[in-house]
C-alpha cells in the first residue's frame, strides 16, 4: 500500500465544494459582534431585558441560557456582579423563561460564555455606566469621582452617597445598549476569574425544590405515556376501558399513535400505564439495520468537500497509510429520566421543562397544539444533566398534550428509565476513513479524510415534527428533512478539519439523510468521532515515523496556544520520563474544539490486564486553554466531567439493538463507568485573562477517546479503531 | 391499606396500596424531594435512603415492609436546628456535583458507609459507591467529599 494519494480523485464527480456555505452561517459557530455588541445583546438590545434593579436592593439578571449542571448561572452571575460592582449575593438570576428572559437560542455547543456571557458582561457594564451618570447628576459631582461598592455609589471627594436602588429601584431604564461602554480591564476584575461556589448546589444537596421532578402544585396530577415498543411502530388497537376504570385514573388520552393516561397519584399512573401498554396492539415499523456502519456506507449520501488545500509541492509521498474508524450509537443516558409539568388554563399552556431550547421548543409546542406562540409559556427548571438533546423536549410535548386534555390541572409526566433509554435521540453512529501520504521523515504531505454520518441535530427548532409526540398524532407533523447544520466543521463534520499544518488536505463529508435509529446532538457532536479518528491516526503516523507522538504533533502544529496545551499536559503527566511498566501504556491526544473554541490536550496512563484484556485508566491529565476563565473551578469540573464521560462512552458504551427493537433498555443493557473505573484526573488551566472566552464544555470529549486508544496501543501494540474499546475487541485483535 | 412509617424521626400513618414502593410514598405522599426516581429497578442508586442506617433502594422496596423500621432521607440528615450534616457540608466544600441529580443518593450511600466504616480507604469509598451512577463525571469530587466528611466526623 504505497500508491501516492490523488487528492484530485476525491474532487471528481458530483461533489459540492463547500466554501459557499462558509458565508452567513459562520456567525452561528464563532462568537460574533453586531453593531459593536455581542450577538445575543444585539438581538435584544434593551437593557431592561437583561437587568432590573429592585426597590429592595435585589438586582435581577435575566438570561436565556439555562442551568444544565454546567454552572452557567454562577458564571453569568459573576460576570454581572463584576461589571455592575455588586456582591454576587445581591443577584437573583431568572433563566429560561420565555416570557421574561432574552431569547438566546439553545444552551448548547459550548457557546454560553462566549455568547451569553459576553452579552451579560456588556449589558452590565452599560447599566453601571448609566447609573454612575445618573448618580453624578443627582449628587452634582463629576462621574469620575464616584466609586461603586455593592451597588452603593460614593463620592470619593465629598462623601455623598446614593445606591442603585435609590436611583432607579423598581423603574425601567428604557435604554438600549450602545456598545460604547468598555467592560473592566482584566487587571480590575475581582469577581471574574475566581472559583465562586455554585449558586444552585446548596438547594440540591439539601433536597429543596430545584428540579422539575420536584415541582408539586396543589393541582398536580400524574401522567404517563405509553410509547411504541419498537421504533416506528404504529398503534393498531387499544382496549382502554379497563384502564379508565382503574382507581385514581382521571383520563386515558389517545390521539393516533399517542397514548397516555392521567391519574391522581404517581404510583397509580405507573400501574395504569403498565396496564395500558398491555392492552395496546402495535404493528412494527421498518426493520433496524443489522450493522449500522455497513448500513451507513451503503446509503445514498450528500457529499461535500468541506475543506481542501492544494499542496504547493509535487514530491511523491514515499508511503501511504490508511485507516477506518467507527463510533457506535451512544446515549445521553441522563441519570434522571426526562420530566415536565404542564398546565392548560384555557388561555395559556404553561410548561415547566428542563429543555435546552425553551424558546424554540415553546414554538414547536405551539404549532403542535395549534396555538399562537404567545399562548405557550415555557419556564426552565433544572433537570438531570442532559449533555445534549435528550428526551427533555419530548416529555414537554407529552405533558402539554395530556394537560390540554385535562384543563386546570398541572400534569406531571415522568418518563421511565426504559422510556428514556429506548426513545431519546442517540448520538449518531459514524464511520471515518483517513489516508495520508508521508515523506521520508514520516511527515504528512497529503491528508485525505472522509466521514459518513446521519444528522447530529434534530432539536425541536420550532418544528413539532421533531417532537416524538408531534409525529405520532392522528394528524401527524412530518419530521423535517434532516440537515448537516451549520458551516463546515460544525455538525457531523465538527473538528473534521485537522488543525495540523499538513501541506495537502481534503476533507469530505458524506451525509446520510435517513435515520433508522433516532439521532440528534450528543455532547461534542461529530467532534467525538472526528477527533478520535484524527488523533488516533496521527498517533499511528508518529509510530510509523518512529517519532515520539508528542514531538510529532508539535512539529506539525503552527498554533502556539495549541502547542502550549500539549506541552503543559505532557509535562504534568511526566511524558518524557514515563517509567515503562509491563502492560501499562501512555497516550496523548489534542484538539481545539470546533477549531475555534477551547484548546485541550489529554494524557492518559492505562493498564491492560494480560489475563482479561480489560483496559483500566490509571490516571489522566487535561491541559486546557479556554481564553479568559470566568470560574476556574466550574471550568475544571466541566473538563474533568467531560473526560470521565468520554471514558465511559469509549470504554463501555454502544446502544444494542436487533432488527426489531432497542435492546439497551436499562443500566444493565447499557452500562456506564463506575467509581472504581474512574481515574484520578489532574486538570491544568492556562488562563488568559486578556483573551476572549473560548467555550469549553465539550472540549475534552474527543481528545479523551483518542488518548485512550493511543495508550492502549502503547501498552499492548494493539490498535483499536472501533469504539467502544472493550476487552472483547482487544481479545479479538490479539487472536 | 393503612400502615405506619417512621420517616426522619416522625411517625406517619400511610394509606396506600400494598404494592407501592417506598419511593412513591416518600415523594408523592410525604412530598419529600430527597429520594430521586432514576431507574425504578434498583440499578442506579438515585433513590437511595437509609433503613435503620443502611442504604436501600427505595424504588424497589415495598413501603409496607418498612413498618417498625427507621427510614432516613436526605431531609432527615440535617440537625434539628437545620444545620447541615457533615456530608452535605463536605459536598458543598468540594463542589461535588454538576447536575447533582444523583447527589442525594450518593450522600445517603456514603452515610451508610461511614456508619459501618468510619475511616474508609479511597478504595472502600469507590466500592461502596459503585452501584450509584453518576453521568456528569463528578466521581472524584464525590470521593473527596466523602473523605472530607469522614475526616471531620473522626475529629
Amino acid at each position: 500500500m504505497s500508491a501516492p494519494v490523488s487528492r484530485r480523485s476525491v474532487l471528481k464527480g458530483s461533489l459540492v465544494l463547500a466554501f459557499a456555505l462558509a458565508g452567513p452561517d459562520v456567525a452561528w459557530a464563532a462568537p460574533a459582534k453586531k453593531n459593536g455588541l455581542p450577538q445575543d445583546l444585539a438581538r435584544t438590545p434593551g437593557l431592561d431585558a437583561w437587568i432590573r434593579i429592585g426597590e429592595d436592593g435585589v438586582v435581577t439578571l435575566m438570561t436565556g441560557k439555562v442551568e444544565l449542571g454546567q454552572g452557567i448561572l454562577t458564571a453569568l452571575g459573576q460576570l454581572c456582579a463584576e461589571e455592575l460592582d455588586v456582591e454576587p449575593a445581591r443577584l437573583r438570576v431568572l433563566s429560561g423563561d420565555t416570557r421574561v428572559c432574552p431569547p438566546e437560542g439553545p444552551t448548547a455547543g459550548s457557546m454560553s460564555i462566549p455568547n451569553g456571557g459576553a452579552a451579560v458582561r456588556q449589558a452590565s457594564a452599560e447599566v453601571r455606566a448609566l447609573l454612575v451618570d445618573m448618580a453624578a447628576k443627582r449628587l452634582r459631582v463629576p462621574a469620575k469621582r464616584l466609586t461603586v461598592r455593592d451597588g452603593t455609589l460614593q463620592d470619593s471627594g465629598g462623601g455623598a452617597r446614593i445606591t442603585y436602588w435609590e436611583l432607579v429601584g423598581g423603574k425601567r431604564l428604557q435604554r438600549e445598549a450602545t456598545g460604547t461602554v468598555a467592560p473592566k480591564p482584566a487587571s480590575q476584575r475581582k469577581q471574574v476569574g475566581r472559583p465562586l461556589p455554585r449558586v444552585d448546589l446548596p438547594a440540591k444537596v439539601t433536597g429543596e425544590t430545584r428540579f422539575v421532578q420536584d415541582l408539586r402544585s396543589d393541582r398536580l396530577v400524574h401522567g404517563r405515556v405509553v410509547r411504541a415498543p419498537t421504533p416506528g411502530a404504529s398503534l393498531v388497537a387499544v382496549d382502554s376501558a379497563r384502564v379508565a376504570a382503574m382507581p385514581g385514573v382521571l383520563k386515558v388520552v389517545r390521539d393516533g399513535d399517542f397514548l397516555g393516561v392521567i391519574a391522581t397519584r404517581e404510583w397509580g399512573a405507573v400501574k395504569a400505564a403498565a396496564a395500558l401498554a398491555a392492552a395496546a396492539r402495535w404493528k412494527d415499523g421498518a426493520p433496524l439495520p443489522g450493522d449500522p456502519h455497513a448500513w451507513l456506507l451503503a446509503q445514498p449520501t450528500q457529499d461535500t468537500v468541506i475543506h481542501s488545500v492544494e499542496r504547493p509541492t509535487d514530491v511523491a509521498p514515499t508511503r501511504t497509510l490508511e485507516a477506518t474508524y467507527r463510533r457506535p450509537y451512544q446515549m445521553h443516558a441522563s441519570i434522571g429520566p426526562s420530566c415536565a409539568v404542564a398546565e392548560w388554563d384555557g388561555t395559556t399552556m404553561t410548561v415547566h421543562t428542563h429543555s435546552q431550547s425553551v424558546f424554540e421548543t415553546a414554538e414547536a409546542l405551539a404549532k403542535m397544539l395549534g396555538l399562537p406562540k404567545e399562548q405557550v409559556h415555557c419556564r426552565h427548571q433544572d433537570g438531570s444533566g442532559c449533555y445534549g438533546h435528550n428526551g427533555a423536549d419530548d416529555v414537554a410535548a407529552d405533558a402539554a398534550l395530556l394537560a390540554r386534555a385535562l384543563p386546570g390541572r398541572a400534569v406531571r409526566v415522568q418518563w421511565s428509565r426504559e422510556d428514556e433509554h429506548t426513545n431519546e435521540p442517540y448520538g449518531p453512529a459514524m464511520v471515518t476513513r483517513v489516508r495520508a501520504g508521508v515523506d521520508a521523515n514520516g511527515d504528512v504531505l497529503d491528508w485525505d479524510y472522509a466521514l459518513w454520518s446521519t444528522a447530529h441535530g434534530t432539536r425541536p427548532g420550532g418544528e413539532p415534527g421533531n417532537l416524538l409526540a408531534g409525529r405520532s398524532l392522528a394528524k401527524p407533523f412530518a419530521q423535517p428533512e434532516p440537515k448537516n447544520g451549520g458551516p463546515p466543521n460544525y455538525a457531523a463534520d465538527r473538528n473534521a478539519i485537522p488543525l495540523y499544518a499538513f501541506p495537502g488536505q481534503a476533507v469530505t463529508t458524506h451525509f446520510v439523510k435517513a435515520m433508522p435509529v433516532r439521532v440528534s446532538s450528543l455532547r461534542g457532536l461529530g467532534a467525538y468521532a472526528n477527533v478520535f479518528s484524527i488523533e488516533s491516526f496521527v498517533d499511528e503516523l508518529a509510530h510509523a515515523a518512529n517519532a515520539d507522538p508528542a514531538a510529532f504533533r508539535l512539529r506539525q502544529l503552527r498554533d502556539d496556544r495549541a502547542k502550549a496545551v500539549i506541552v503543559r499536559a505532557t509535562e504534568r503527566f511526566g511524558w518524557a520520563g514515563f517509567q515503562r511498566r509491563p502492560h501499562h501504556g501512555r497516550g496523548l491526544a489534542f484538539a481545539r474544539y470546533k477549531n475555534l473554541a477551547a484548546y485541550c490536550a489529554v494524557c492518559l496512563e492505562v493498564f491492560v490486564s494480560p489475563d482479561t484484556h480489560v483496559p483500566r485508566v490509571v490516571r489522566a491529565v487535561i491541559a486546557a486553554d479556554a481564553g479568559e476563565v470566568v470560574n476556574p473551578d466550574g471550568l475544571a469540573n466541566q473538563l474533568e466531567g467531560g473526560l470521565i464521560q468520554s471514558l465511559s462512552w469509549s470504554l463501555k458504551e454502544a446502544v444494542r439493538f436487533d432488527a426489531r427493537r432497542i435492546l439497551s433498555r436499562d443500566w444493565e443493557g447499557y452500562p456506564i463507568l463506575t467509581f472504581s473505573e474512574a481515574p484520578s484526573v489532574d486538570v491544568q488551566l492556562i488562563d488568559r485573562p486578556e483573551e476572549p472566552f473560548l467555550g469549553a464544555g465539550e472540549a475534552s470529549q474527543g481528545p479523551t477517546a483518542a488518548a485512550l486508544a493511543n495508550a492502549v496501543f502503547d501498552a499492548t501494540g494493539l490498535r483499536v479503531r472501533d469504539l467502544p474499546l472493550t476487552s472483547e475487541r482487544l481479545k479479538a485483535l490479539r487472536g | 391499606m393503612a400502615f405506619t412509617l417512621n420517616v426522619n424521626g416522625a411517625s406517619h400513618v400511610i394509606n396506600e396500596e400494598e404494592d407501592i414502593p417506598l419511593l412513591y410514598v416518600l415523594r408523592d405522599t410525604l412530598r419529600l424531594n430527597g429520594a430521586k426516581y432514576g431507574c425504578g429497578v434498583g440499578q442506579c442508586g438515585a433513590c437511595t435512603v437509609l433503613r435503620d442506617g443502611s442504604p436501600v433502594r427505595s424504588c424497589v422496596v415495598p413501603a409496607v415492609s418498612l413498618q417498625g423500621r427507621e427510614v432516613t432521607t436526605l431531609e432527615g440528615l440535617r440537625a434539628p436546628d437545620g444545620a447541615l450534616h457533615a456530608l452535605q457540608r463536605a459536598f458543598l466544600a468540594e463542589q461535588a456535583g454538576q447536575c447533582a441529580y444523583c447527589i442525594p443518593g450518593m450522600i445517603l450511600s456514603a452515610a451508610g458507609l461511614l456508619r459501618r466504616k468510619p475511616s474508609p480507604t479511597e478504595a472502600d469509598i469507590r466500592t461502596a459507591l459503585d452501584a450509584n451512577l453518576c453521568r456528569c463525571g463528578s466521581h472524584n469530587r464525590i470521593v473527596r467529599a466523602v473523605q472530607r466528611a469522614a475526616a471531620e466526623l473522626a475529629e
